[in-house]
């Protein structure tokens, strides 16, 4: 327990100091003192403005996705008790990249704002009809068939979406950039739109959490311990779908957070959802950020997109973790 | 008849010193799909921008036509034909073992980062050096071979487990995915349309001498493929299980393994990434056959009739535009597993 709470702590710390860093790193460096100045309210002078417009923007999403992505992997691992999933098994990225698609080529929408209602809503109703076909006559979908469902309509979805950008070469060239996934050039705007998804979806996770851990143990056995089963089902599907869909629609399809983070959580705490869940909220922002601030840094004064970047920071650490010790599936 | 219920139909052939066991279901299945794959084929060499009665074309098969009709029948189709005939059942072969080794529906030979590795080779050698066949196809070939190894090196700790296989493959997926995006991020317009074009899987302009070798070799390892079944069906039992009916689990694992990481490869350095078949086949044909484990046999069958069916689709759809076959194939099987789940789904409640 006491171990658990330290570590916790640690990380915690770690995440102060890469958000100070996140702050004051970039192709202009700014002085910690000065960046904090702007923090407690400082707003004149180059620096104070570039960190206000640019960098706390950044920073601020930064954060709100990494939670919500890790928080959505987390769930839809444990409710499909399948450590290959990640949200894009609800087909949350394919729904939106659709979506976003038929956004450029069909309505010629061409920035970001834009695109970020119409990946929401993509998300959202492709979730919903993967939910509907994998639990069809059902009163609640079984995990296999959920997870079956939700990758072969994705496949659909992709390859409808593969056809549309190699006819229309705008569409290609816009999706090739929004395909990486990145938190620069979003305004404070977009994070305030997706925050009460988000603060909606985490409040689920929290308040199912406990019932997760007797699914865990399988549907039967969860039946018998007093879980509401099916309506568990729902609120994870109906949170995963809030916290993956908005943050794909503000930074793009980050994929590798999601299915990573509650991994590395689990192998540290143990199977119990809820420290799962506690270090995967801290845990999901310091990878984002730190994978965001390399980024910045690895080939000055151009930027790589986090999502580039992210892989090459999380996959050594999975790789040595899954190595190291008796490290279990689920 | 044996007493025993295999909770399937068996049919039992004794001879002198062996005797087999036929899970009937599982060979109606293939030889309907066997069947609906000739007719597919057979439409296909018909049809085209040079249109062909049917009566020709078995003429030219049987080597009675010649000039213009025997060139375009035997020359000009049957070399895509055939490949996609070949090709799509060594994915779903491919797709049926890995699934088996892991023992999750989502296993294929994308979980070693397999395609992923032959995308960045290709990508590579497109990038770098100019884009001819035999150069993207040698990327591509070295490109996947050198991430499974990679992912099976990194994943090796006293034997290979199936769990850790599949982290270490998404470990090393994920960042080749990321040096995909970035090469083509940087890259100029057109280059990055010719690469994605490549990175859809198509079967288009394939001609004999570039699919032939590709064709025997698949042809041979199919074969050794299908005599590894019953080692398949015991280690889908689990590795205890598996060891104790005598299967080396560590060496069959080994040699699975190899065996499905080369068809893809095989198969990928020619067409590029047709992903979706591996994943897709062996599951429809789960479903059909009503088997409780893998089955090869039927997978091979419908891998074989997508592929060669979607390349139709793929060719005449939006004629004379012609669409990848993965393209195809990645929206057919998926439209057609959803159907299959929910049907099944009806008839269980």
């Amino acid at each position: 327990m006491t171990r658990r709470l330290l570590g916790l702590l640690a990380a915690l710390v770690a995440l102060t100091v890469v958000v100070v860093a996140s702050i004051a790193v970039g192709t202009r460096f700014i002085e910690p003192s000065v960046v904090i100045n702007a923090l407690l309210g400082e707003t004149r002078g180059e620096e104070a403005i570039i960190v206000h417009s640019l960098r706390i923007p950044r920073t601020v999403l930064g954060i709100v996705a990494g939670v919500a992505l890790g928080v959505a992997g987390a769930l839809i691992q444990a409710l499909t008790r399948n450590p290959l999933a990640d949200s894009g098994i609800l087909g949350v990225n394919a729904g939106a990249t659709f979506a976003v698609a038929i956004g450029v080529s069909v309505f010629g929408i061409g920035s970001i704002t834009g695109y970020l209602w119409f990946a929401f809503v993509g998300a959202l109703l492709v979730t919903v009809a993967v939910y509907v076909i994998g639990s069809a006559g059902r009163r609640s979908a079984d995990p296999i068939t959920l997870t079956l469902a939700g990758v072969a309509i994705a496949a659909v979805l992709s390859g409808v979406t593969t056809a549309m950008t190699l006819i229309n070469p705008r569409a290609f060239d816009e999706l090739r950039n929004w395909e990486v996934g990145s938190v620069a050039g979003r305004d404070l705007g977009i994070t305030a739109t997706i925050a009460p998804f988000v603060v909606v979806g985490v409040i689920i996770a929290v308040v199912v959490a406990r019932s997760l851990n007797s699914i865990a143990l399988g549907d039967d056995l969860a039946v018998a311990l007093g879980t509401r089963v099916g309506l568990v089902r729902v609120a994870v599907v109906i949170a995963v779908t809030l916290l993956a869909g908005s943050a794909t629609a503000a930074a793009g399809p980050i994929l590798f957070l999601g299915l990573v983070i509650p991994h590395i959580a689990r192998w540290i705490v143990g199977p119990e959802q809820r420290w799962i869940l506690a270090y995967t909220i801290v845990l999901s922002p310091l990878l984002l950020l730190l994978s965001d601030l390399i980024g910045r840094v690895i080939i000055r004064p151009g930027e790589m997109p986090v999502g580039i970047v992210m892989a090459f920071v999380g996959a050594p650490v999975l790789i040595f973790l899954v190595r190291r010790r008796k490290a279990s599936s689920l | 008849m044996s007493g025993v219920d295999f909770g399937h139909r068996v049919a039992i052939i004794r001879g002198r010193g062996m005797s087999l066991r036929i899970h009937r279901r599982a060979v109606l299945v293939s030889l309907l799909f066997a069947v609906a794959t000739v007719a597919v084929s057979l439409v296909t060499l018909a049809t085209g921008d040079f249109e062909l009665g049917l009566d020709r074309v078995i003429g030219a098969l049987l080597g009675r036509e010649t000039g213009i009709v025997h060139l375009v029948v035997m020359e000009w189709r049957m070399p895509r034909v055939v490949a996609a005939i070949v090709f799509g059942a060594a994915l779903a072969v491919s797709g049926a073992i890995f699934q088996s080794i892991t023992r999750n529906p989502l296993g294929s030979p994308d979980v070693m980062g397999f395609s992923t590795g032959a995308y960045t080779g290709a990508l590579v050698a497109i990038v770098f050096g100019g884009g001819s066949f035999v150069v993207t196809a040698t990327g591509s070939l070295v490109g996947g071979l050198l991430t499974a190894a990679l992912v099976y090196l990194f994943a090796y700790r006293r034997g290979v487990q199936g769990f850790r296989l599949i982290i270490v493959g998404i470990g090393i997926g994920a960042m080749l995915e990321s040096v995909n995006s970035w090469l083509i991020l940087r890259s100029k317009l057109e280059v990055v349309r010719t690469a994605a074009i490549w990175g859809a899987g198509s079967l288009g302009g394939v001609r004999w001498e570039q699919v032939l070798p590709a064709i025997i070799v698949v042809v041979a390892l199919l074969c050794f493929g299908i005599a590894a079944a019953r080692r398949l069906s015991a280690m889908e039992l689990g590795d205890d299980a598996a060891s104790a009916l005598g299967v080396n689990v560590n060496r069959s694992r080994l040699l699975l393994v190899l065996l499905g990481v080369s068809l893809t490869a095989l198969v990928t350095a020619v067409t590029g990434p047709i992903v979706f078949l591996a994943l897709a086949a062996p599951q429809i044909a789960r479903r059909l056959s009503r088997s409780s484990g893998v089955a090869l046999l039927p997978s091979a069958a419908i891998g074989a009739f997508l592929l060669a069916a979607c390349d139709l689709v793929g060719q005449r759809l939006f004629a004379p535009l012609a669409i990848p076959v993965g393209i195809i194939t990645v929206t057919v099987g998926g439209a057609y597993l959803v159907w299959l789940l929910v049907h099944e789904i009806r008839r269980t409640v």
